[in-house]
C-alpha cells in the first residue's frame, strides 16, 4: 500500500485549525463580533485584540471566527449537494448512454461555456444576498462538473467484466450502480469534492467580498475584505487576517486533495 | 482542416444560442416583480407600465426570447435603464480598458508560469522544483480580493513605487495585472512542468543534446514546443476564470472596464445591462474556447481527424 505523503497531513492540519477555530468561535474568540465601539476604531493589533478593530470598533479576530463557520458551512453545503446531484444525473447519463445521455450532455455543454463564477454572481444578483440563495446559486454552477466527471466513469467501469458478470447473475441497474459502480469512482469523487470545497470557498468570499455573498449582518471573511481594502492605509490588519484565513483553508484542501490524487494515481509513483 | 473548422463552428452554435438565452433568462429569477425593484415600490404606475412595456414584460416568454434575439441580430441589447443609451454603446465603450486587463494578466502568467515550469521539469528534485510546486500550490490558493488589497499596500503606499487605482500609462497596468494573473500563472507552473516531464524522457531530447545544442536551446526550443498542447488547453479553459476575475480585480483597482460596469449594474439593478455585461463574457469566453480547439487541431492532425 503507497503510503500518503506529508502534504496530505499537512493540509488536515490546516483544515482542522480552522475548524476547530469555527466549532469553538465564541470560546477562543471572547468578544461579540457585532459589538461595535467607534472610540476604538481602526486599533492595531495588540493583546487584548489579536487582530484589531475595524471601522466599527469591531473585533476583527472574531470576525474572522465567526467567518470561519459561514464559509466552512457554505461550502460543505454546496459540496455535498452539488457532488451529489451530479452523481445522479451523471450516472444516468452514464449508464444509459443513448439519447438519454446526449441530452443530458448538450444540457451540460450549455452549463459548461458559461464561467462559473459569472453565472454564481449574476443568479446571487438578481436573486438578492441571502445565505440561501448564495448556495443555491453556487449548486446551479457546481453540479456539472461533477456530473461530468462521474458520467465519464460510469462509461468506463460499466464495461467491465465484473459489472458483466453482476448483470448477468440477475442484479437490476440500481444494484449495479450502488453496489458495483459506485464503490470503484469514490476515490476520484472524493478528490474532486476537495478541491470544490476550495474553489467554493474562494467564490463565496468573491461574492462576499462584492456584497453579493451574505446578507451585510452576518460577519463573512470576503466582507471583512471589503471593508478593509477602504482603510488600508489606517487599518491594514482589517485585509490582512480574513484573508491569512482564507489561504490557510484554501491551501488545506488543496493539498489533501493532490496529497489524495496521488494516492489514488498508480501513474505518480515519486 | 477546413471541415473539422466547419464542424467546430457548427457545434459552437446551439451553445451560444443556449449561453445567450441563459443570459436573457436570468430576469426570470428575479424574486417578484423584476419592474418593483428596478423602479423602486413607489414609482409611479405609468413609468412601471413603460418600462414593463420596454422589457417586453407584458408578452409571453417565448415571445420575449425571439425578440431577445432578433435584438441580438441587429446587437441592440435595449437600453441602459439609468442612463438611457443604448446598452451596446455603453458597454463597448468600456471593452478596451479590459482587453488591456486580462492582456497584461495573460502576458505576466505566462512569462513567469512557463519557465517556471520548464525549470522545474529539468531541474527536478532541486530546490527548484520544490519551489516551483510550492508556488504552484499557494498561487492557487491565494484569493485576488486579499492579493489586490496587499499590493497596493506594499507598492503603492508602503514603497510608493506605483499608482494606486485606475487606468493610465504602463505603471497603472502592473498591480491589477499582476492581481489577475496570479492563479494562471501558479496552474500554467504546474501543467508546463507535468507536461515537461513527459516529453523531457523522450529520444529527440537525447538526439539534440548528443549534436551538442546548449540545454537552454534544448528545454525552450525543441522540448516545449512538444509540451505545449496540454499548456494551450489550459489556457483556453482557465480564460473564463481570467474574464470573470476581472468583476474582482477592477473593482479593487478602479478600473474603467466591463468588470465594473457589470458590478455597478448589479447595484444599481440595472438588467438589461447586467445581461448585456454578462453575454458578452460568456460569448468571448466560448469564442475563445473555438479558438483554442481549432489552434489545438492545427497544431495536432490526431485531433480533427478523431
Amino acid at each position: 500500500m503507497k503510503k500518503l505523503k506529508p502534504k496530505f497531513y499537512l493540509g488536515c492540519l490546516l483544515i482542522a485549525l480552522t475548524t476547530f477555530l469555527a466549532v469553538f468561535a465564541p470560546q477562543i474568540a471572547q468578544q461579540d463580533p457585532t459589538a461595535m465601539d467607534l472610540s476604538k476604531r481602526h486599533e492595531a493589533p495588540s493583546s487584548e485584540n489579536w487582530m484589531g478593530r475595524d471601522q466599527n470598533g469591531a473585533d476583527v479576530f472574531a470576525q474572522v471566527a465567526h467567518g470561519a463557520r459561514v464559509s466552512l458551512r457554505v461550502a460543505f453545503t454546496v459540496v455535498l449537494l452539488s457532488a451529489a446531484i451530479g452523481l445522479l444525473i451523471g450516472s444516468v447519463a452514464g449508464y444509459m448512454g443513448g439519447w438519454t445521455d446526449n441530452l443530458i450532455m448538450r444540457f451540460l455543454d450549455m452549463f459548461y461555456a458559461f464561467p462559473g463564477f459569472l453565472l454564481a454572481l449574476s443568479l446571487v444578483a438578481v436573486l438578492g444576498p441571502s445565505i440561501g440563495n448564495l448556495i443555491f446559486a453556487m449548486c446551479i454552477t457546481g453540479w456539472t462538473g461533477y456530473a461530468r466527471l462521474v458520467r465519464g466513469e460510469v462509461l468506463h467501469l460499466k464495461n467491465r467484466e465484473y459489472v458483466t458478470g453482476a448483470f448477468a447473475a440477475g442484479a437490476g441497474p440500481l444494484r449495479i450502480l450502488t453496489r458495483h459502480i459506485w464503490p470503484n469512482l469514490l476515490g476520484i469523487l472524493v478528490v474532486q469534492m476537495t478541491f470544490g470545497m476550495s474553489g467554493t470557498i474562494i467564490t463565496e468570499s468573491g461574492l462576499s467580498f462584492l456584497g453579493l455573498g451574505a446578507p451585510p449582518t452576518v460577519p463573512t471573511w470576503g466582507q471583512l475584505l471589503n471593508s478593509g481594502r477602504r482603510i488600508l492605509v489606517e487599518a491594514p490588519h482589517v485585509s490582512l487576517f480574513p484573508g491569512l484565513a482564507i489561504l490557510v483553508l484554501v491551501l488545506g484542501f488543496n493539498l489533501v486533495g493532490d496529497g489524495l490524487r496521488d494516492w489514488l494515481n498508480p501513474r505518480s509513483a515519486n | 482542416m477546413i471541415i473539422y473548422t466547419l464542424r467546430r463552428l457548427l457545434s459552437a452554435l446551439p451553445v451560444l444560442l443556449g449561453v445567450s438565452a441563459l443570459s436573457f433568462s436570468l430576469l426570470a429569477f428575479v424574486p417578484g416583480d423584476p419592474v418593483d425593484i428596478m423602479l423602486g415600490d413607489q414609482a409611479a404606475t405609468a413609468d412601471k407600465d413603460a418600462l414593463r412595456r420596454e422589457l417586453g414584460l407584458d408578452r409571453p416568454f417565448t415571445e420575449r426570447l425571439a425578440g431577445f434575439y432578433s435584438g441580438l441580430a441587429r446587437l441592440d441589447l435595449g437600453r441602459s435603464l439609468q442612463s438611457r443609451r443604448p446598452v451596446s454603446e455603453e458597454i463597448l465603450e468600456r471593452v478596451p480598458a479590459t482587453i488591456e486587463l486580462t492582456m497584461g494578466a495573460m502576458f505576466l502568467a505566462l512569462s513567469i508560469g512557463i519557465p517556471f515550469g520548464v525549470l522545474a521539469a529539468v531541474r527536478r528534485n532541486t530546490w527548484v522544483e520544490k519551489l516551483a510546486l510550492g508556488y504552484g500550490l499557494v498561487g492557487m490558493s491565494t484569493p485576488g480580493f486579499w492579493l489586490g488589497p496587499m499590493l497596493i499596500l506594499g507598492f503603492a503606499i508602503q514603497l510608493d513605487w506605483l499608482p494606486v487605482s485606475e487606468r493610465g500609462g504602463l505603471e497603472h497596468l502592473v498591480l491589477p495585472s499582476l492581481t489577475l494573473a496570479l492563479g494562471l500563472s501558479a496552474i500554467l507552473t504546474q501543467v508546463t512542468r507535468a507536461s515537461m516531464i513527459e516529453v523531457v524522457r523522450e529520444d529527440y531530447v537525447n538526439v539534440a543534446r548528443a549534436k551538442g545544442l546548449r540545454p537552454f536551446k534544448i528545454w525552450f526550443k525543441h522540448a516545449l514546443a512538444n509540451a505545449m498542447m496540454p499548456i494551450i488547453t489550459i489556457i483556453g479553459l482557465q480564460f473564463g476564470a481570467l474574464l470573470t476575475g476581472t468583476v474582482i480585480v477592477e473593482t479593487i483597482f478602479d478600473w474603467p472596464g466591463v468588470g465594473t460596469l457589470l458590478f455597478q449594474a448589479i447595484q444599481q439593478r440595472n438588467y438589461p445591462l447586467v445581461q448585456g455585461c454578462v453575454l458578452l463574457i460568456a460569448t468571448t469566453y466560448v469564442v475563445v474556447n473555438l479558438i483554442t480547439d481549432l489552434a489545438y487541431a492545427a497544431a495536432n492532425p490526431k485531433v480533427r481527424l478523431g
